[in-house]
């Protein structure tokens, strides 16, 4: 479904990304572990269309995106869960969640969508009128979720969805990312929660410095040495 | 001193600083969502007065339907000048979008001397001579509906914000670019179409402000100066601070005039903006940083 071929990233002189290629299949969870740094959120924000490449490709449906902006690429239907939530704190939940659904693709229906949302996470509807600025961080991370989920997208790339959240809360937010894909979403899981997403996932890249310096199914890296010496602390 | 006096002229400031107040707001709502201070605020104002008297002395058209066009106009001018000029600047270091604003303001003077050379061009009507009396006040009729104008135009541009899918979209730019640019929000557009309305009001205002005084190009520096006291004395970023931020000033030019010399006035405003400054940095109505 995503496909990824070579991407060279710069920030000015910095390179970001160094010939990066990944695949993300359809209805799969994918999870890009590394470290704090690695180019995890470069390479979502990347494929987003927030940052441009040097070089390489990124096609999405046989489509190439690189190069397109970000909302003409949301429009594709890659939808995002952004690193910090990314939420509107001057709007109210409900006017969040509208936001999501300004998109062309995600016009019809939306009354619908945003009952979807309020049954799947039933606190979103009980603070529709709130500002979204005095939810609690586990509240912004469902409606950063449910905001994602108005504009209709095929993939969600979640980026450190666990980042700050009480590991309650974690469990909670992990058990929604498989519930998406299980209804048939495709998942792109960047985290720094390195066990978690080796269990939820199905295939798994390990990004270094910008490259990817190792693959495998989930399961295969969880009990690869080399993962469980630099990321799991074994 | 007489007291009706006072008041009379206290009112005619207020008025006045309505119509401020409305100019002051569009340049507020610019730097609010696209975090660009337009520079050229007070030329773009003085634009508007141009084409309110050009209507007028050609077609005839009272300024307060001009309004319609010249508010269009200005839309459509706003959001081109954004879109096509002031886009690729956004993440350009800020003296660069300095300077090539306050470039664009010293052209706009220059092509209206060229035009309408350093003579005062003015709208005559037989109504503005005329006074509404209300109890032992006296109100100008033509700065009465001007203020009326600037209210409703600012009402509208509330109800805008707060009740449209486009203006909630241009608000949630302006809380968080990131999040915008995350659920896809076109954040080029909506710049673009911030910046339209700010030039909207100017246009607004300007074809108000042609009732109340005559128009010469080097108007559009003083406009562009006291749109920046009026935010700032009013708080940066808040629509409803840079409407009493308006009424100030206009109230403080009145009463200067008469307290002191007509000449003091803007004495006056700067003394304000100091105070300002000095004792709540913020604004008036601004939100601490």
């Amino acid at each position: 479904m995503l496909s990824i071929r070579d991407l060279d990233l710069y920030y000015g002189d910095a390179q970001a990304l160094a010939q990066v290629s990944l695949e993300v299949p359809q209805g799969a969870i994918v999870a890009i572990i590394g470290a704090n740094g690695a180019g995890k959120s470069s390479l979502i924000r990347t494929i987003a269309g927030i940052e441009k490449p040097r070089s390489g490709r990124i096609s999405f449906k046989n489509l190439r995106i690189e190069g397109k902006e970000s909302h003409q690429i949301c429009n594709l239907g890659i939808g995002q869960v952004a690193e910090g939530r990314q939420v509107f704190p001057t709007l109210s939940v409900e006017e969040n969640l509208e936001m999501g659904a300004m998109l062309p693709r995600a016009r019809t229906g939306t009354k619908q969508k945003m009952q979807e949302v309020y049954a799947m996470f039933p606190i979103l509807a009980e603070r529709r009128a709130q500002a979204a600025g005095t939810l609690s961080g586990g509240e912004q991370q469902m409606l950063a979720i449910g905001r994602c989920l108005m504009g209709n997208p095929e993939l969600i790339m979640f980026d450190e969805p666990s980042l700050g959240l009480a590991p309650l809360i974690v469990q909670e937010v992990l058990h929604t990312i498989r519930a998406l894909n299980a209804k048939g979403l495709t998942v792109l899981l960047v985290e720094q929660n390195v066990a978690v997403s080796l269990k939820i996932s199905n295939h798994a890249y390990v990004l270094e410095n910008g490259s990817i310096v190792m693959s495998g199914s989930g399961k295969d890296l969880l009990h690869d040495d080399r993962v469980r010496q630099a990321y799991l602390g074994l | 001193m007489d007291p009706v006096n006072v008041a009379n002229l206290a009112l005619a400031g207020v008025l006045t600083g309505l119509v401020y107040g409305l100019m002051a707001l569009g340049l507020s709502v610019i730097f609010g969502v696209v975090r660009v201070v337009n520079f050229a605020h007070g030329e773009m104002m003085t634009i508007a007065m141009y084409a309110a008297v050009v209507l007028f002395t050609t077609l005839g058209l009272d300024p307060f339907l001009a309004i319609l066009p010249v508010a269009l106009a200005f839309f459509v001018l706003g959001y081109a000048m954004q879109a096509g000029l002031i886009n690729p600047f956004i993440t350009r270091p800020e003296h660069s979008q300095f300077m090539l604003l306050v470039a664009v303001a010293i052209i706009m003077v220059n092509a209206l001397l060229v035009i309408f050379g350093p003579g005062a061009r003015s709208v005559q009507l037989d109504y503005l001579l005329e006074s509404i009396e209300l109890g032992p006040l006296l109100l100008d009729r033509g700065k009465f509906y001007a203020a009326l104008v600037a209210c409703a135009a600012s009402a509208a541009l509330f109800a805008f914000f707060r009740y449209t899918p486009t203006g909630r979209a241009i608000r949630a730019c302006a809380d968080n670019w990131l999040g915008a640019k995350v659920v896809g929000l076109n954040v080029k557009h909506y710049y673009a179409f911030t910046f339209g309305l700010g030039s909207a009001c100017v246009a607004i205002a300007g074809c108000m402000m042609v009732l109340l005084v005559d128009v010469t190009p080097p108007l559009g520096p003083y406009y562009t100066l006291l749109a920046f006291v009026i935010v700032i004395v009013g708080g940066l970023g808040s629509m409803a601070g840079a409407l009493l931020g308006g009424v100030l000033i206009g109230v403080s030019e009145a009463l200067a005039g008469l307290f002191i010399t007509p000449s003091a006035k803007s004495m006056f405003s700067f003394g304000l903006l100091i105070l300002v400054l000095l004792l709540r940095p913020q604004g008036l109505l601004g939100r601490r940083p």
